[in-house]
C-alpha cells in the first residue's frame, strides 16, 4: 500500500471571542507556477532565494495604467521611476512601451542613458544634482525639475556659462488634505515660495520654463488628494499664462499611486481597499479637464508612478530553514528570505503562500528570515499550512523598491530572473560572490598577514 | 505520557477540555497521536504507527512528536503524574 503524504500533528486552540491579530485571510491555496513555469524548476535551476519577474505582469498593468489615463486626458506621457526598480531589463520593458526615464541622481541619469534613453525623455527630479550632473542634463536638453533656491542659481549661472537654456520645472509642494504635507522637497504652493521660484525663472530669461511638478507622498491612499494637486498646478499654470503670457508645455503629477499590498496595521487586505488607476486618473484628470485651461490647448499629463506599476510583477521565492517554538508556544519558522532582500517587510504584511498543495490545516506563525540579527522578521503574525523544512514558497508583490533598496548584508544577493512574454525564463541579474564584495576592499600593506 | 482522562476528542477533530472550557482542534495526524497517547502508546509505538503509514523520516517525526507534546503540556491536557516525560 503507498504510504500517504506525512503533515507534521497541530493542535490549536479555538478562540472564538477574542479578536485575531493574524488576520482572517489564511494563505493556504498554493502558488505553484509563475506564467507557466513551476516554482520548484526555478528554484531548482536558479537556487533559493530567488527574485522572479512578470513581463507579462509589467506589460499588462501597464497598459492598464495607461488606459485609465488615456480614456479620460487626451495628452498623456509616462516616465518610468528608476528608483522603484532600476535592474536594466526591467526599465527597458517600461521604454519597449513607451515610458520616459524619472531619475533622481547622476548614477541613475547614467542608467538611463546607457539604457538608451536620449536626453530630451529623461526627467531629472532630487534634491541633490551635482554641478557636473546639471551641466550633462543642460548639454543633453533634459527635463530639470528643481527642488530648492540653491539649484536655480546653479542652473542660471551654468545657462549663461554654456550659452544654452535648459528646460526647467519646478517641483511643488502643498496641502492636499493629506498629513503630514511632503514639504521638505520643492517650493511651497500656499505660503508663496512656488510664486517666488516661478518669478525668479521668467525675470531671468535665461531658462524655458516647461513644466510644474510635483509628488505629494507615497502609497495614497486617496485619489481626492491628487485631484486637489492637479488644481493647484493648474492654477499655478493659469497664473504664469497671465502674468507672463507663457504656457506650460506639461503638468507632472509625480507618482506615489499605491499598489496591491497590505500596509501593516491595516484592516483589510491592499486588494481590497487600495484605489485603483481609474481612481487616480478620474480625480487627476478631472481637476485639470475642470480648470481654466483652454480645451484645445491642456498641458501634456506626465505620471511617475513606480510601485503601483513594478510591485505586482515581482515574487521573492524561498524555502523554509526550519520550524521552533517561542518561548510562549508561538511557532516560529525560519525562512531563507531576510529583510536585507526584502525591504518591503519593514511597510507592508506581504502576501505569502506556499509553493504546493497542503491541507487547509494552517498555523499561527512568525515568519523569520535567516539573519543573526533580531529585526529580521518577515511577518509578525501570519497562519500559514503546516510547512516543513524545505518547503518552498512565495512571497507576492515585491516588484517595487527591494531590488534598489536591498543589501548585501550578511549574506549575499541572490539571482533575479524575468519570465518573459514568451514564457521563458531569462536571468537577469546575477547572484554575487564573495569576490563582488571584496573587489572594493583595499587591504594596508601592514595588515595582509597575522599569526594567531 | 497519558492525555487528561476527561478530555473529550471527538473523530471530527474537535477537543474539549472539561476542567479549563476550553476547545481545541486537531489536524488528521494530530488526532491520530491523540488517541495513540489516549491508549496509552508510548513513542516507539506511536513513531512506528506514523511511519508504516505516511511518508516521513525518524528525525521528523521524533521533531513533531516533540513540540506536538510540548503544546499538549502547553494547553493542560496531558496528566501530571510527575514522572519524567519520556
Amino acid at each position: 500500500m503507498e504510504k500517504l503524504r506525512y503533515e507534521r500533528p497541530l493542535i490549536r486552540k479555538l478562540e472564538s471571542d477574542m479578536p485575531n491579530k493574524f488576520g482572517s485571510r489564511t494563505e493556504f491555496l498554493p502558488k505553484t507556477h509563475i506564467d507557466g513555469i513551476a516554482v520548484k524548476d526555478l528554484i531548482n535551476d536558479y537556487g533559493s532565494p530567488l527574485f522572479v519577474i512578470s513581463e507579462k505582469n509589467i506589460r499588462e498593468t501597464y497598459q492598464s495604467a495607461k488606459k485609465a489615463f488615456t480614456t479620460r486626458y487626451p495628452k498623456i506621457q509616462f516616465a518610468w521611476s528608476y528608483k522603484t526598480n532600476y535592474l536594466s531589463a526591467v526599465c527597458n520593458v517600461f521604454h519597449q512601451e513607451g515610458s520616459w526615464a524619472e531619475v533622481v541622481s547622476g548614477f541613475e541619469y547614467d542608467k538611463a542613458l546607457a539604457n538608451g534613453v536620449s536626453g530630451k525623455k529623461i526627467i531629472f527630479n532630487g534634491p541633490d544634482k551635482t554641478e557636473d550632473d546639471l551641466r550633462k542634463a543642460i548639454t543633453n536638453d533634459s527635463l530639470i525639475h528643481i527642488d530648492h533656491l540653491d539649484e536655480l542659481y546653479t542652473i542660471i549661472e551654468l545657462a549663461d556659462e554654456m550659452k544654452q537654456k535648459p528646460r526647467v520645472a519646478i517641483r511643488v509642494n502643498m496641502d492636499t488634505g493629506v498629513y503630514p504635507i511632503w514639504d521638505r522637497f520643492g517650493f511651497n504652493y500656499e505660503n508663496g515660495q512656488a510664486w517666488d521660484a516661478l518669478n525668479k525663472i521668467m525675470r531671468s530669461g535665461k531658462l524655458e520654463l516647461v513644466g510644474l511638478h510635483t509628488h505629494i507622498g507615497t502609497f495614497m491612499l486617496t485619489a481626492q488628494a491628487y485631484g486637489t494637486a492637479a488644481y493647484k498646478l493648474a492654477d499655478l499654470a493659469i497664473g504664469i499664462r497671465n502674468r507672463y503670457n507663457h504656457k506650460i508645455k506639461y503638468i507632472d503629477m509625480g507618482g506615489g499611486f499605491a499598489s496591491s499590498n497590505t500596509l501593516k496595521g491595516a484592516y483589510l487586505p491592499g486588494t481590497d481597499t487600495n484605489p485603483t488607476f481609474d481612481d487616480y486618473a478620474e480625480a487627476i484628470t478631472s481637476a485639470l479637464i475642470n480648470s481654466d485651461f483652454e480645451p484645445g490647448n491642456l498641458p501634456l499629463l506626465i505620471l511617475e508612478t513606480g510601485r503601483a506599476l513594478i510591485d505586482d510583477a515581482g515574487y521573492l521565492l524561498g524555502s523554509v530553514i526550519s520550524n521552533k517554538r517561542l518561548s510562549d508556544g508561538r511557532r516560529n519558522t525560519i525562512v531563507d528570505v531576510g529583510v536585507n532582500l526584502l525591504f518591503t517587510s519593514f511597510w507592508y504584511d506581504h502576501k505569502i503562500t506556499p509553493a504546493r498543495e497542503f491541507t487547509h490545516y494552517v498555523e499561527d506563525t512568525v515568519l523569520y528570515g535567516p539573519l543573526c540579527m533580531n529585526i529580521d522578521v518577515i511577518r509578525e503574525n501570519v497562519s500559514l499550512p503546516l510547512m516543513n523544512k524545505g518547503d518552498q514558497f512565495v512571497i507576492h508583490s515585491v516588484g517595487a523598491y527591494n531590488l534598489t533598496q536591498w543589501m548585501q548584508f550578511i549574506t549575499l544577493r541572490p539571482k533575479v530572473v524575468m519570465i518573459g512574454s514568451d514564457g521563458k525564463p531569462y536571468l537577469i541579474r546575477e547572484s554575487e560572490s564573495i569576490e563582488s564584495i571584496t573587489a572594493y576592499e583595499k587591504m594596508p600593506e601592514h595588515l595582509k598577514s597575522f599569526k594567531l | 505520557m497519558k492525555i487528561k482522562k476527561n478530555v473529550a476528542i471527538s473523530d471530527s477533530g474537535f477537543i474539549f477540555n472539561p476542567d479549563t472550557g476550553e476547545s481545541f482542534s486537531a489536524n488528521p495526524i494530530g488526532m491520530e497521536m491523540l488517541e495513540m497517547l489516549r491508549d496509552g502508546m508510548d513513542y516507539e509505538e506511536i513513531r512506528k504507527n506514523i511511519l508504516d503509514k505516511y511518508k516521513s523520516e525518524k528525525d521528523t517525526v521524533e521533531k513533531d512528536y516533540n513540540d506536538f507534546i510540548t503544546m499538549l503540556k502547553q494547553y493542560n491536557l496531558i496528566e501530571n503524574d510527575g514522572q519524567k516525560d519520556d
